[in-house]
Formats: C-alpha cells, structure tokens, sequence
C-alpha cells in the first residue's frame, strides 16, 4: 500500500534523477556503442562524461540513452564550444541551449574549455588557442560570468594543449588560470594530458606547470592519450588526440596531483578509435585504483595522529 | 564589466582563423613556437583538426554517399564543401544542409545524377533521429471518427516526419547503401519518393506509392484529408485511399488529427 502511494506521488512530480555523488570517483566518456554494456553492470561504480553538444537536439535517441544513463550514474556536462576564449560575444541561443540541458539532467559537474572555435559566421570544431593578456583575461572573464549567470552554478575551466603560442602573450598560462579562477570564481578542470603535451610542445616542464597550477581549485581531472608527430625541426610535437590508452608518464603526473590535491573526479577521455567498454572501464579502474589509495593514505594519516 | 572592444587589426581570433580552411594563406604571423622554432607544422595541427574533424561530420550525416563514391572520393569532395560552406552551428547535427545541392553542382559527381538525391534522404533521416518525441497517431484513434466526417480530417504532422521525392531509386540505393552487406547492381532509373519517420526510437525510411507523396504533402501542409486524396489521385489515378491511410498510420507520420469544423474553421 506504501509503495503504490509512494509510486503515486512519484507520477505526480516531474522526472527527476538522483543526487548520485562524485567525489573521489573515477569515469568515462559516455559512448552510446557501450550502453548495453554498462547497463547490464547494473549501476556499477563511476560516473559518465557527455559532451554537451551531442545532447542539444530535441529528442531522440540520444535523450532516451542519456537518461538511462543518467537515472544510474553521476553526470558531467563537458561543453567544447562555447568559445569562451573568443573575441565575439558568447552566443545567447548556445547559452540558453546549455542551461536546458543543465536544467534538464542535474549534471553533476559542468566544464568548459579555455579556448575558442567560432569566429565570424564560421564554428572550426576545433579548440584553438588565445593569447594570455590583460584584454583577454577581462573577456574569458566576462564570458564565464555570462554562462555561470546562465546556468546558475559555478562551472569548472579546462586548461588547454596547444601547438603554438602567441607574440602578443604577456603572462604564463598558469598565471592567466589562476586570474581566471580568482576573478570569475569557477572552478578549474586539470587536464593532465594537456599539461603533458602542452610541455613537450613548448619545452616547458610538466612539473613546474603543476606547482604552479592552483590545485585547490581543481574540481575535475581529465586523463586521455596523445598521438606523436614532429614539428618543423623533427623535433616531438604531441598532438591531443583522445584516440589511445592514457600513457605511463600522464599516470605518474597525476599521482603526483593527488598525492598533492587529495581525490578529484577523474575521467578518462577516449574519442576517437573507440575500444570495447572492457578496454574503456580497465583505463577508469586504474584511475579509481590511484584515488582509493590516496583516499586509504589520508585516513591512515588521520588514524596515524 | 565589459571587456574592451578589440582594436583595430589586433585581432587574434580574425588573424588566426582567416587561414584555417584556406591552404593558400600563410601561416598568420600572430602565432610563434618557443625559442624561435618554425610554426607551420604546428599551425598545420589546427589546420588539419578542422578539416578533417568537418570531413568526418559529413561522413557520420552521409554514409551511404560515403559507400556510394568511395572514401577517397567523399572526402576529397566534403573537403570542397567544407572550403566553401563551413558550419555556421556549433550543433554539428545541423551541418551539411547544402552538401545535397553541391554534390548536384560537383563536376566530378556528374556521372552520379542520383547522389545528391541520396544525400537528401540521410539529410532527412538525421533530422527525424534528433526531431522532437511525439507519440504517433494510433489507428484506434483514427477509427474514432465518424467514417462520414473523414474527409473533414485535418492531421498535425509528427515531428520527425520528411519526405524526399526523386527521380531515382533513392529508397532502393539508401537500403543498400547504409549497411555493411555487398551492394548487388541497383535498376537506379525507377522513380521513388521517400517518407522518412521516426514513430519511437528507429527512423524508418519507406518507398511511398505513386500518388502517397501528394497526398501526404497536402496533409502536412494541413489541407483536409478529402482534398489531399483528390489531389493525390488526380497526380496518380491508381493511387489506393485505403493503403495510403493504412501507410501513414503504420509509419507514424502524424500525431494528432481534428475535424477542420471543430477547429474553428
């Protein structure tokens, strides 16, 4: 008789999804291929990352495999083109779009990039990259205003990889993210992999950009795999690729991030050359692995004092 | 606060864009590598990432183009669009509205008259995959009219619901073209309209009879069902009533139907 009056009242009520929580969790991105998969798991740990983009038409089944997914699984709304490093106002049709999609699923994160991909009439579908001045830390800072106004929470910024710099720079990558943070109060996403390839790319080290990173704002972390080609000297490019396993040396760098920083949600991104769900959950599995040992190595700690 | 207009001619993003899709510009001058290296196969990356990640759109929206001209060929013409006609929507599920009408114009696609027609059907079979849900009208629903009053029916149109009419044997070429399973020799010379719907999770594509497109096109322009089954059988004298009504509720082509008096009208 109580679960019929519970049911009831649960028809009465529109759709909503559970808090589930994301702290210290490991995920994915969301592949609709491996949604059979994850689903006969019957709500196994971890959350799931979508791109916002794909989820921005009216129905179909894209909505119908994200709410299943999403009645089981922490969410996280990762956007890849608001432009937030462009020059022209933010688009006010995107911006409305994403706040019925955060409206519409209760996201447990929500991430953007700090670069830009329209300019004109033209969207590249790609992340370019911006000089770091004064000008242009006043108009990501406006910009993220204007998509935290609109979705009515702190979003998380993801730091870049990029293949040139610009003449016009006049301060440091990690300079300009903490400016960011400080100023516009979002939280940051730490791509770990970006760092890495960032740091082959332009010679700088992967551990002083660390250090210098401001952690404690760190909301989310991104794993993913880079692609090898070289530049114009035959030296190492790194190109971001999200096509392959995470590799050794983007493992050991996050280690040391939560060694530092304590468990964050981490996801491994996997793009491109999809593997079975078995390959993608393994990556997942030695994220979690390194975020339960830190987790096991703090309350030692506590236990120890 | 609002940030500073840019100045004049200081602009990164026009500088750094203006060359992205075309491989006649420079490298743009704003850009430098560290400690004094070149940039041209650094700018290159981004160049390639958006040619090439717009080429793989079209692929995903135009598959069975993509089978139908060979992936060399595809991606040589998509590149062509892409210089042309680059996206203007961030959604990507929006872009290659032209692509159809530029294979018609493409020189090389020439010998392949049916192929800008098969665009337009997997043009119109994404649409209905990301069209609105809508609960399709049921055929008990139907039977609820007095069978008098039927020619008084006006119909509202799923959201899902396209058709392509063509020259060709577009439905034919499309069902063999959007699978893995070797493609036999296709009589592409039949005349076939195609009704695209998506009645819950799967957009069908059906082969309408002669007559079926008028008529539905009537309907779904919201003219009474008496005047679109005129006209259809004016268009086509052995068009069947009965199958077509049987048709458009199997396909899930409307969701709701009034009679036009009770309508206000």
């Amino acid at each position: 008789m109580k679960a019929a009056t519970e049911l009831a009242a649960c028809a009465a009520i529109p759709l909503r999804f559970p808090a589930w929580p994301i702290g210290g969790l490991a995920g994915t991105s969301f592949k609709h291929e491996h949604l059979v998969a994850i689903r006969a798991e019957h709500k196994g740990r971890g959350f799931f990352e979508v791109h916002a983009e794909n989820y921005m038409g009216a129905g179909g089944p894209p909505h119908r495999a994200l709410e299943a997914l999403r009645r089981d699984h922490p969410l996280s709304l990762h956007g890849v083109c608001m432009s937030i490093g462009g020059e022209r106002p933010l688009d006010k049709a995107h911006l409305a779009r994403l706040r019925h999609l955060v409206d519409r699923y209760e996201p447990a994160l929500v991430s953007e990039h700090l670069a830009w991909s329209t300019h004109g009439t033209a969207y590249f579908n790609d992340l370019l990259p911006l000089p770091y001045t004064e000008a242009t830390l006043l108009r990501v800072c406006d910009h993220i205003d204007q998509v935290q106004e609109a979705i009515g929470r702190p979003m998380l910024l993801e730091n870049p990889s990029t293949y040139v710099g610009f003449r016009t720079s006049t301060m440091s990558e990690t300079d300009f993210i903490h400016a960011v943070a400080r100023r516009s109060g979002c939280g940051l996403l730490l791509d770990v992999n970006n760092v890495f390839v960032s740091a082959a790319n332009h010679g700088f080290s992967a551990l002083d950009y660390l250090a210098d990173f401001p952690l404690a704002d760190v909301g989310e972390i991104h794993l993913a795999g880079h692609a090898e080609q070289s530049d114009d000297e035959g030296d190492l490019l790194l190109i971001d690729s999200h096509d392959g396993p995470v590799a050794d040396a983007v493992w050991k760098l996050f280690e040391i991030v939560i060694s530092r920083r304590g468990p964050v949600p981490t996801l491994v991104e996997w793009d491109s050359n999809i593997p079975d769900w078995p390959v993608l959950k393994a990556e997942a599995a030695a994220a979690q692995a390194i975020l339960d040992r830190c987790d096991s190595v703090a309350e030692g700690r506590h236990a120890a004092a | 606060m609002l940030p500073p207009e840019p100045l004049p001619g200081s602009s990164y993003a026009s500088a750094f864009a203006a060359a992205l899709i075309d491989p006649g510009r420079e490298t743009p001058a704003v850009v430098a590598g560290p400690n004094g290296k070149a940039v041209v196969k650094r700018y290159n990356v981004y160049r390639n990432n958006v040619t090439s990640s717009l080429i793989d759109a079209l692929a995903a929206i135009y598959p069975a183009v993509q089978r139908i001209t060979g992936v060399e060929f595809f991606r040589a013409m998509a590149r062509f669009h892409i210089r042309a006609t680059p996206p203007t929507s961030p959604l990507l599920f929006e872009y290659g509205r032209d692509f159809p009408a530029f294979i018609e114009q493409y020189e090389y696609a020439g010998a392949m008259p049916w192929l800008a027609d098969t665009a337009r059907v997997e043009r119109a079979w994404l649409d209905a995959y990301h069209a609105a849900d809508a609960e399709p009208l049921s055929a008990q629903t139907l039977r609820s009219f007095p069978p008098e009053r039927l020619a008084n029916l006006v119909f509202v149109v799923h959201p899902a619901t396209r058709i392509v009419r063509s020259r060709f044997s577009v439905v034919t070429i499309l069902a063999a073209n959007r699978g893995e399973a070797p493609v036999d020799r296709i009589d592409v010379s039949a005349p076939e309209d195609a009704l695209i719907t998506r009645p819950d999770l799967d957009v069908v594509v059906r082969h309408l009879p002669r007559g079926g497109a008028v008529f539905l096109t009537d309907l779904i322009a919201g003219r009474p069902f008496g005047e679109a089954a005129a006209s259809a059988l004016d268009a086509s004298p052995d068009f069947d009533i009965a199958s077509g009504i049987a048709g458009m509720i199997e396909a899930g082509a409307f969701t709701t139907a009034t009679l036009e008096n009770q309508d206000g009208r």
